[in-house]
């Protein structure tokens, strides 16, 4: 039998937020989830701001360690072999963290080198990459400063892929961007996932972005896995005729209530 | 082995490139690190005395040199977190102990590139002849002493992990604080009696120390035209300490950094951009 590319078990993340004069309160931004991903296979996690998505992929980033739980991805565990998992990740993150002042080229043969690999050899990868992505050469030596935030993100998963990773963590990659670059990174997305393999694990506010990309969705509510299937699963089970209404039905949430409490939320990680 | 000096590289081609962006920065630095270094040194020559306007000329062109070694490696956690990068650079496959060479070694090229601007500014502002000075012998101690700095700024260096808003504060006071207490400009005797003891735990210290009898500062065979600058032999202790300090302060730094990241990513402290 096929092992999972990714495996997630009892995870559990808490953190701790100053109230008051030797006053801290825990809040549990990952409560007990567990879920799995096949090889090959895109996986959504769906869930409003603060519901624990960005928290569940920096532990699988190693970014973040986790207070409790099993994390397998590939042959490898976390936090323990945290090196190798580094090795056989790409990460998109919602923001597009780069050196504003240098151009995409020098942000990303930065990356290249940073990863060991010969900068030449990844620059023509990345040249195919981001013309796949639908961006002009001319593009490679702006300042990123000076893109779009569409382009911006374009580079962004250019970086996760120059490094021709297994496994893909996608962060929201297409929250804020245009309806062209959205579909753009979409249909990238899917190409690359049937001409590659690549497992993909991704996080959306986006039912449509979910429901066209992804074999399985998971739903996150107050960092707890409440449902897991198929799009047409969920649905059957909520007796929902769209995803948006299976979500309420089965999390008993609503989206954008969420955006509110996510800031509050997102600050007490720190 | 390729790879890691690839890893290496990168840090040095990063630091290259940003240098290259903010060029217009960088010439406001050093031309303020240059006049700062002047008007400093020219109090000696205003008293026209040839052994102040050494001392404070030693004092100014190794603090440059010290202390933008110690602040490029401390601020450039800083500069991560501001551009949000750290959390990429924490996320690749390279070693703490890379990472923090690839930067060691440009701040390295930084200093020295200041260090060389604001020695021969300096020379024209003075009428001091080097010649007599035992200038071989100060690079040897400058050598030394870099390995102590640059556990230094890696100490320093943690501030920012742990706190994008007060981290670079932080650095600066830290490095204030040794400009204080190492007699960068006068003697440590100089400092109040209650401040002294922290002088001998600044490797800077011992740096200027050696450098003034290297240079000839102090020695009553120096003058303006022709410095009496001591052997090598006579600042071994100094280069002992410098040497001791560094085989405790490099990895004690790389250390305490590796554990504030693994706290950092246990609090979550990696997340927030400054």
């Amino acid at each position: 039998m096929q092992q999972p590319a990714i495996q997630v078990r009892n995870l559990r993340k808490s953190f701790s937020k100053r109230t008051g004069f030797r006053k801290r309160s825990e809040l549990l931004a990952v409560n007990d989830v567990s879920f799995h991903v096949m090889p090959g296979e895109t996986y959504g996690l769906l869930g409003p701001n603060g519901s624990g998505k960005s928290s569940l992929i920096r532990i699988l980033s190693t970014l973040l360690i986790a207070d409790s739980g099993y994390v397998r991805l590939l042959d490898f565990t976390l936090p323990k072999q945290a090196d190798e998992v580094r090795r056989i990740i790409g990460r998109v993150s919602v923001d597009a963290a780069f050196y504003k002042k240098l151009s995409a080229r020098e942000n990303l043969l930065y990356t290249a080198l940073l990863y060991g690999q010969n900068a030449r050899e990844a620059e023509k990868r990345v040249l195919r990459i981001l013309d796949q992505l639908g961006m002009e050469d001319a593009k490679f030596s702006t300042p990123l400063e000076e893109m779009s935030r569409g382009m911006q993100q374009k580079i962004s998963i250019a970086r996760a892929l120059m490094i021709n990773p297994p496994l893909l963590l996608l962060d929201e990659p297409t929250t804020g961007l245009d309806p062209k670059s959205r579909r753009d990174v979409q249909s990238f997305l899917e190409d690359l996932q049937s001409r590659e393999g690549t497992t993909i694990l991704l996080t959306t506010h986006d039912m449509a972005e979910a429901e066209r990309l992804c074999v399985r969705i998971g739903f996150l509510a107050h960092g707890k896995l409440v449902a897991e299937g198929t799009a047409a699963e969920l649905m059957r089970r909520s007796g929902a005729r769209t995803l948006d209404d299976a979500f309420i039905t089965l999390t008993g949430e609503e989206l954008e209530d969420e955006e509110e409490v996510s800031t509050d939320y997102a600050d007490c990680s720190v | 082995m390729e790879a890691t000096l690839r890893q290496t590289w990168a840090f040095m081609f990063r630091g290259y490139h940003i240098t290259r962006r903010y060029i217009g920065w960088v010439i406001v630095f050093n031309f303020y690190a240059l006049v700062t270094s002047a008007s400093v040194t020219l109090i000696g020559v205003a008293e026209n005395k040839p052994q102040l306007t050494l001392t404070l000329l030693i004092g100014a062109l190794l603090w440059n040199y010290l202390s933008r070694l110690y602040e490029e490696i401390s601020m450039s956690i800083a500069y991560e977190r501001w551009e949000g990068t750290l959390e990429y650079t924490f996320m690749a496959p390279v070693s703490r102990a890379v990472h923090l060479l690839g930067v060691s070694l440009y701040s390295l090229l930084n200093s020295i590139v200041t260090s060389v601007i604001v020695l021969v500014g300096l020379m024209l502002f003075t009428n001091l002849n080097l010649r007599g000075a035992n200038l071989p012998g100060v690079l040897v101690v400058l050598a030394v002493s870099t390995v102590a700095f640059v556990g230094l700024g890696l100490f320093a260096a943690v501030f920012p992990v742990m706190s994008p808003e007060r981290g670079a504060e932080a650095t600066h006071i830290f490095q204030g604080s040794l400009l204080l207490v190492s007699g960068v400009y006068y003697s440590v005797e100089t400092l109040p009696r209650w401040l002294q003891p922290l002088s001998v735990f600044s490797p800077a210290t011992y740096t200027l120390s050696a450098c003034r009898k290297l240079f000839g500062a102090g020695s009553a065979d120096s003058t303006a035209e022709h410095l009496a600058g001591a052997p090598l032999s006579a600042v071994s202790h100094e280069l002992l300490v410098l040497a001791l300090m560094g085989a405790i302060i490099l990895p004690l730094g790389l250390f305490v950094f590796m554990r504030v990241e693994a706290w950092a990513k246990k609090t979550g402290k990696l997340k927030r951009t400054g």
